[in-house]
């Protein structure tokens, strides 16, 4: 392939919703109401933050108990150039902070200017969000307390309203995609009103949009062929239903055609007539996107139309059903 | 119960690949070629596939379905998928063939690391209620624990330093290594932190690859390879999730134990941060006389899903070719050596 692959950007994001269960749901309300709550296992260590199962007797906890504000920091590490989504924009420190009447140490960001100021041993209290709906994200960072612990603990403030049930985690990753050197030479065909697939030197077999590999053998398809944008439907459904982003209004056909030459079936709309009229063996062509409009995109091609030829007899498309 | 061995190992240069896709089919079909001529293999006579890769980390659904492109499978294949390194999918395939339902198996592993940004794909593998959603990056997320040894005594930064340069210097002869060269300790002490304790040096690079192995049973061994690598002992465990409530500087013993079977000659460990290789040095008992990391280990090349069944690949060559008679290959998969896998193998 002497063109370079095609490369574009993509972001995914999702906002996750997870139920909490009762531990972490009453959790994440003391969170809600500016408390910190921990668990004793069976050995006797508090677990802040509390564990669903003792790790001695596979047992829920019986209680939550509170724990912190405030704590010690038993290791930390800095981070100079905070990445997106982490709690501080500005250099911070991340820390396992113990907090007090804690055994085990929760993980969270310290607040505290420089990484000369950070140390092992470091008291630290957390800093709440004004507003709080029940998440790790309730505290904003820990931050340095000259406190004595027996000061910060306990701290009761209690709220009366609703028991938080439901977490909410926005997720957002930033890929940069490659197109593969088949999907490259297809897309960059597309471009210029061109359909192309590739074949199979071991069973001869042609495939569109080229894939690079043949499928069934494993083997490089090097062999570039042109199709025609001409083919026949051998299978497909009525649209009933419809669902948030639908480019068409159901009831609708998605077809699976069959380009005159290749040895696949790619899935495409079928519009121009009634869905009623849709039927194996139909004879179907490109409809093309204005040229102006074109770009490496499978949006060029926006449906398939009946061409009204005559259908295409059953044994051309048999092997494909 | 079949004895089974190591019969084949092919892995791809590890490189930041503009023009691999997610999917891996551009990684694995050459591999799959070397290890296929180097066996005699063929794909029909492959009884059993099972590959290790990660949606989250291709940014796509089902993106091993995408892969299987590259076997060709047709007819049709008996096939499984982990979400977790390569080497657990040996172990799946180790154990069809153990209990007596395949002859030959082959396990892959692929991941394109630099397709996104990797730190922040790692923090999704965290709690995802009280973790996950303050995103801490892997590489902050391994300075936890390596500064607890620091402060603990149980490793300097010169240490982690010397762990850096002998593995890039051992490197030097591995074409398929992404890093390697001969570094001084005071050179690399000289650099600044990525995340303070840990320097570059520290943490294994982020590069695409992928990697295969094929296993078979005593029936096939002999035939296939000249030196098979039998599997002699094949376990893994698991440690808790919760980082805050595990001790970060003990692991418990991952090896077969000293009962078993005399020491190993060679060590591939799945260490992705230097501090890691020296704990993984204490939870499997080696002594000073083990080869660890010929090759240069992940330090020098650690792609994502492909790089533990690496380790275990390149052990097993280490007895392929007479360089061992005992060797020992490790795989570790989640945050801070949570999930840890060990492989040993003999020359008979």
């Amino acid at each position: 392939m002497t063109e370079t692959q095609l490369h574009a950007p993509m972001e995914i994001a999702f906002d996750y919703t997870r139920s909490l269960g009762p531990v972490l749901g009453e959790f994440m309300t003391g969170l809600r109401d500016r408390r910190i709550l921990g668990a004793r296992a069976a050995d006797g260590r508090v677990h802040a933050p509390p564990f669903e199962y003792d790790p001695v007797t596979s047992l829920p906890p019986e209680e939550l108990i509170e724990v912190g504000p405030g704590g010690t920091v038993v290791s930390w590490s800095w981070q100079p150039a905070p990445l997106a989504g982490q709690p501080l924009d500005r250099p911070f420190g991340w820390a396992l902070i113990r907090l007090d009447g804690a055994d085990t140490a929760l993980l969270h960001a310290v607040d505290v200017g420089s990484a000369a100021a950070m140390r092992t041993g470091m008291r630290v209290q957390a800093r709440w969000a004004d507003e709080r709906v029940g998440s790790i994200r309730d505290i904003v960072c820990f931050e340095p307390s000259d406190a004595p612990p027996d000061a910060l603990w306990p701290q009761q403030k209690r709220d009366d309203s609703a028991p938080v049930t439901m977490t909410i985690t926005p997720v957002r990753l930033r890929y940069e995609h490659t197109a593969s050197p088949g999907e490259s030479a297809y897309l960059r065909g597309l471009a210029v009103g061109r359909l192309i697939g590739q074949r199979c030197p071991a069973c001869g077999r042609v495939y569109v949009p080229s894939r690079g590999v043949c499928p069934a053998d494993g083997v490089p398809a090097e062999e570039t062929v042109e199709l025609p944008d001409i083919g026949t439907v051998t299978t497909f459904s009525i649209v009933n239903v419809g669902y948030p982003g639908q480019q068409v209004t159901p009831p609708y056909v998605a077809a699976a055609v069959l380009l005159d030459g290749a040895d696949i079936a790619f899935q495409h709309l079928i519009l121009g007539c009634s869905p009623s009229e849709v039927h194996l063996g139909m004879r179907v062509r490109a409809a093309w996107r204005p040229r102006s409009e074109w770009g490496t995109s499978a949006e060029n091609i926006t449906h398939f139309a009946p061409t009204g030829e005559r259908d295409a007899p059953y044994e051309t498309y048999a092997r494909f059903i | 119960m079949t004895k089974v061995a190591v019969v084949g190992f092919a892995q791809s240069p590890v490189r930041v690949r503009d023009d691999a896709t997610t999917g891996g089919v551009e990684m694995l079909v050459p591999i799959f070629a070397d290890v296929f001529r180097a066996t005699g293999l063929t794909k029909g006579d492959i009884g059993f596939w099972c590959s290790g890769s990660s949606d989250y980390l291709a940014g796509r659904a089902f993106s091993f379905v995408q892969a299987v492109d590259a076997i060709g499978a047709v007819p049709p294949i008996q096939e499984s998928h982990v979400e977790m390194d390569g080497a657990w999918a040996l172990y799946e395939a180790w154990v069809k063939i153990v209990s007596g339902e395949v002859d030959v198996a082959l396990a892959y592993g692929f991941g394109k690391s630099s397709g996104a940004d990797l730190r922040r794909v790692l923090a999704l593998q965290l709690d995802p209620y009280l973790v996950a959603p303050l995103w801490p990056d892997a590489v902050s997320v391994a300075a936890l624990q390596a500064r607890a040894g620091l402060e603990a005594g149980v490793w300097t930064e010169k240490d982690l330093a010397e762990v850096a340069a002998r593995s890039r210097l051992a490197a030097v002869g591995n074409p398929c290594a992404q890093v390697s060269g001969e570094f001084s300790v005071e050179e690399l002490l000289g650099r600044p932190y990525v995340a303070e304790p840990l320097r570059a040096h520290d943490c294994a690079p982020v590069g695409d690859g992928a990697a295969v192995v094929i296993l078979a049973s005593a029936d096939r061994a002999r035939e296939l390879c000249a030196r098979p690598a039998w599997i002699t002992w094949f376990g893994h465990r698991i440690e808790s999730g919760s980082l805050g409530a595990r001790d970060l500087l003990s692991l418990p013993a991952l090896g077969p134990g000293p009962d078993v079977g005399g020491p190993v000659d060679v060590a591939e460990l799945h260490a992705p941060f230097t501090h890691q290789e020296i704990l993984l040095r204490q939870a499997l008992a080696l002594g000073g006389e083990v080869a660890v990391n010929p090759s240069g280990g992940a330090l020098c090349g650690n792609p994502m899903f492909a790089a533990g069944l690496a380790r275990i690949g390149c052990a097993a060559s280490a007895i392929f070719s007479g360089r061992a008679d005992r060797a020992l290959g490790h795989a570790t998969s989640g945050p801070l050596l949570q999930q840890n896998l060990a492989c040993v193998m003999e020359a008979r």
